[in-house]
């Protein structure tokens, strides 16, 4: 029925409690967020410090993740780089929030710019978005700002498409004709009727768009293209690890788990919110 | 019929839609609206029937220019609608409004009522704050519905209350002329019934002038005063309602009447149906469009197309043999 899409924040909000992948996506996301943000003080060693008298020690009880070829210690250089990778992946949700929008809105709702547009899209889309990332990075040079573009050209395209298919659907309600039947302007039309009833979608590519940065973040890091080391992200860490991979798995290991960690929480938050804000992948 | 104008008229209005398509060379486009006159009197309440996809939702939104014709023109009171610039537009809009069909679908799922409601005095720069709360409880009042309502979403009310909100918003600038688009079609019959009885009294108390859309008869039996018939795109027959159930000219009405099912047993007599399905709005029609269905087709039927001429009993028809009198009395209506 239609009350899927009508619905108020206080039900959909019963609706996500309701729903056990978001609850547990949200409590591991969370707990991430809170980890990275609280790392200054909860790290038990310096992240940047160089020790060669603790180079590649197993875990143990003074290292709990090991140590890496230059004796620092993984557990808060993970705390550290979750900072990196979680910056990355809430700019880039950002960024192609605004555009994805901008560019999906003006296309679903001037059609004339529908075609121009959407055929630019499918252009950038043509390329796998990790190449076109890494191409992007590779041209503009290793930095986080530049990784966060990067990364934002690849997933505005679909981000778009989502949005404009919304904008699509909603254009056609009878509310938006009642609107124009009272003499709303284009742009209220667009902006207090249309976009506000294409939030659901939109919050949802954006739980994956956030995802997609953090482990893209990861492979242009092990490429070399990611942020510039010292500074730890997950992805520089496990580059920084492959040398030693037989010797010291635990340097990649436990930056491994952190991305799935990340990944799988923010999976399992998409895919709730989807559940209860977007009807149409409904069964 | 009085002689005074017309509160709204269409003349030859017509509306063609083209499949948007890149590399489409001549395509012919569909034609909802072909050629189609049509007038509304002050005060009175117009149906308009016809089959699905027979153009009458497409009607109603030309003469609100909520989209815009192929041909012809609109006057509103004088005003050719066609021809106005948008702030001009927008300051006729005040005076004719829209009640839709689906009470759920025609309300913003993320306005409270009070929002869709006083959109329009924010639209049109209309009172202050205290003065928008007053007229939006006195419209609250006017609708039966309790002023509470206001800062609860759609979504909290039936489809019924739904169907208030929207008629309550419609009212909301004082128009003159609404279009209710199937406005009852999707409510419980009960729920009808009192939505009719509430565009009744708002004609009364507020002079209002209808264009009543609907492809139930007996509703539109009901509430019209005329009633028009249309078929693809075009208007072939309209009288005043009492005329035009006692004596349908048209051989299109004739069927569309016939086809209302009678309740009681024994009076159900021979039934007059039609044959074949609704052309394509696509293809060109030679003469009239209704040949192919028609039951008393002639050759200059498939070749000339009839005008909308005066009928016996008043008002108009668009058929040869009515014109010249030669058409049989059908079974059905002795």
């Amino acid at each position: 029925m239609s009350d899927t899409v009508s619905t108020p924040l206080g039900e959909t909000w019963r609706r996500l409690l309701r729903n056990r992948s978001f609850v547990i996506g949200a409590v591991v996301v969370s707990l991430i967020v809170a980890v990275a943000v609280l790392a200054p003080l909860i790290a038990p060693h310096d992240p940047l410090r160089n020790n060669f008298r603790t180079r590649l020690q197993p875990p143990g009880e003074i290292f709990w993740f090991g140590t890496d070829h230059f004796g620092r210690d993984i557990l808060s250089r993970i705390l550290h780089g979750g900072r990196i990778s979680l910056i990355i992946g809430a700019s880039t949700v950002v960024v192609t929030g605004i555009f994805g929008t901008a560019i999906g809105a003006v296309a679903g709702f001037f059609r004339a710019l529908d075609e121009p547009i959407m055929r630019l899209m499918d252009a950038i889309m043509a390329f796998p978005a990790i190449l076109l990332a890494m191409a992007i990075a590779a041209v503009m040079g290793a930095s986080v700002t530049n990784v966060v573009i990067a990364l934002s050209i690849a997933t505005t395209p679909h981000t778009a498409r989502i949005v404009r298919g919304s904008v699509l659907v909603v254009r056609e309600m009878e509310y938006v004709e009642a609107a124009r039947a009272l003499g709303a302007s284009e742009l209220r039309v667009l902006f207090r009727h249309v976009l506000v009833n294409v939030t659901g979608p939109l919050i949802v590519r954006l739980t994956y768009v956030f995802a997609i940065a953090i482990l893209a973040e990861a492979a242009l890091s092990f490429i070399g293209v990611g942020p510039p080391p010292p500074a730890p992200s997950f992805g520089n860490i496990i580059a920084n690890g492959r040398d030693f991979m037989i010797v010291a798995p635990w340097i990649t290991i436990f930056p491994g788990l952190a991305i799935i960690a990340v990944v799988l929480g923010l999976n399992l938050l998409g895919d709730g919110l989807r559940d209860v804000l977007d009807p149409r992948t409904r069964i | 019929m009085t002689s005074e104008a017309p509160l709204i008229e269409a003349r030859s209005l017509a509306k063609v839609f083209h499949r948007r398509r890149l590399f489409a060379a001549g395509a012919t486009g569909l034609r909802a609206v072909d050629d189609l006159d049509l007038a509304i009197h002050r005060g009175e309440t117009l149906g308009l029937v016809g089959e699905s996809g027979c153009g009458k939702t497409t009607t109603g939104r030309l003469l609100l220019r909520l989209i815009e014709p192929s041909a012809g023109r609109v006057m509103f009171d004088g005003h050719d609608l066609t021809s106005l610039d948008a702030s001009a537009m927008r300051r006729l809009r005040r005076r004719m409004q829209i009640v839709f069909q689906d009470p759920y679908g025609s309300l913003n799922p993320r306005m409270t009522v009070g929002e869709t409601i006083t959109e329009a005095f924010i639209i049109h720069g209309i009172g202050d704050r205290t003065e928008r709360q007053q007229r939006l409880n006195r419209l609250l009042d006017r609708v039966r519905m309790p002023r509470t309502a206001a800062s609860r979403y759609p979504h909290e009310f039936s489809g019924g209350q739904r169907q208030r909100i929207g008629i309550a918003r419609a009212l909301a600038l004082e128009p003159q002329f609404i279009v209710c688009d199937e406005a009852v079609s999707a409510l419980d019959v009960s729920v009808q019934a009192q939505i009719i009885n509430l565009l009744q009294d708002l004609q009364q108390d507020l002079g209002l002038t209808y264009l009543f859309i609907s492809h139930n008869l007996a509703v539109v039996r009901h509430i019209s005063t005329r009633i028009a018939v249309m078929y693809l795109g075009r208007i072939v027959e309209a009288a005043q309602t009492d005329a035009l159930f006692a004596h349908p000219e048209h051989p299109y009405t004739r069927a569309l009447l016939a086809s209302v099912p009678v309740t009681h047993p024994s009076h159900r007599g021979r039934r007059l149906r039609l044959e074949g399905d609704l052309p394509a709005a696509t293809a060109v029609v030679r003469g009239c469009r209704f040949a192919g269905r028609c039951p008393h087709v002639e050759d200059r039927c498939r070749s000339v197309d009839p005008e909308l001429a005066p009928r016996p009993g008043g008002g108009l028809v668009a058929c040869h043999r009515v014109a010249d009198r030669t058409l049989p009395w059908s079974a059905t209506h002795p």
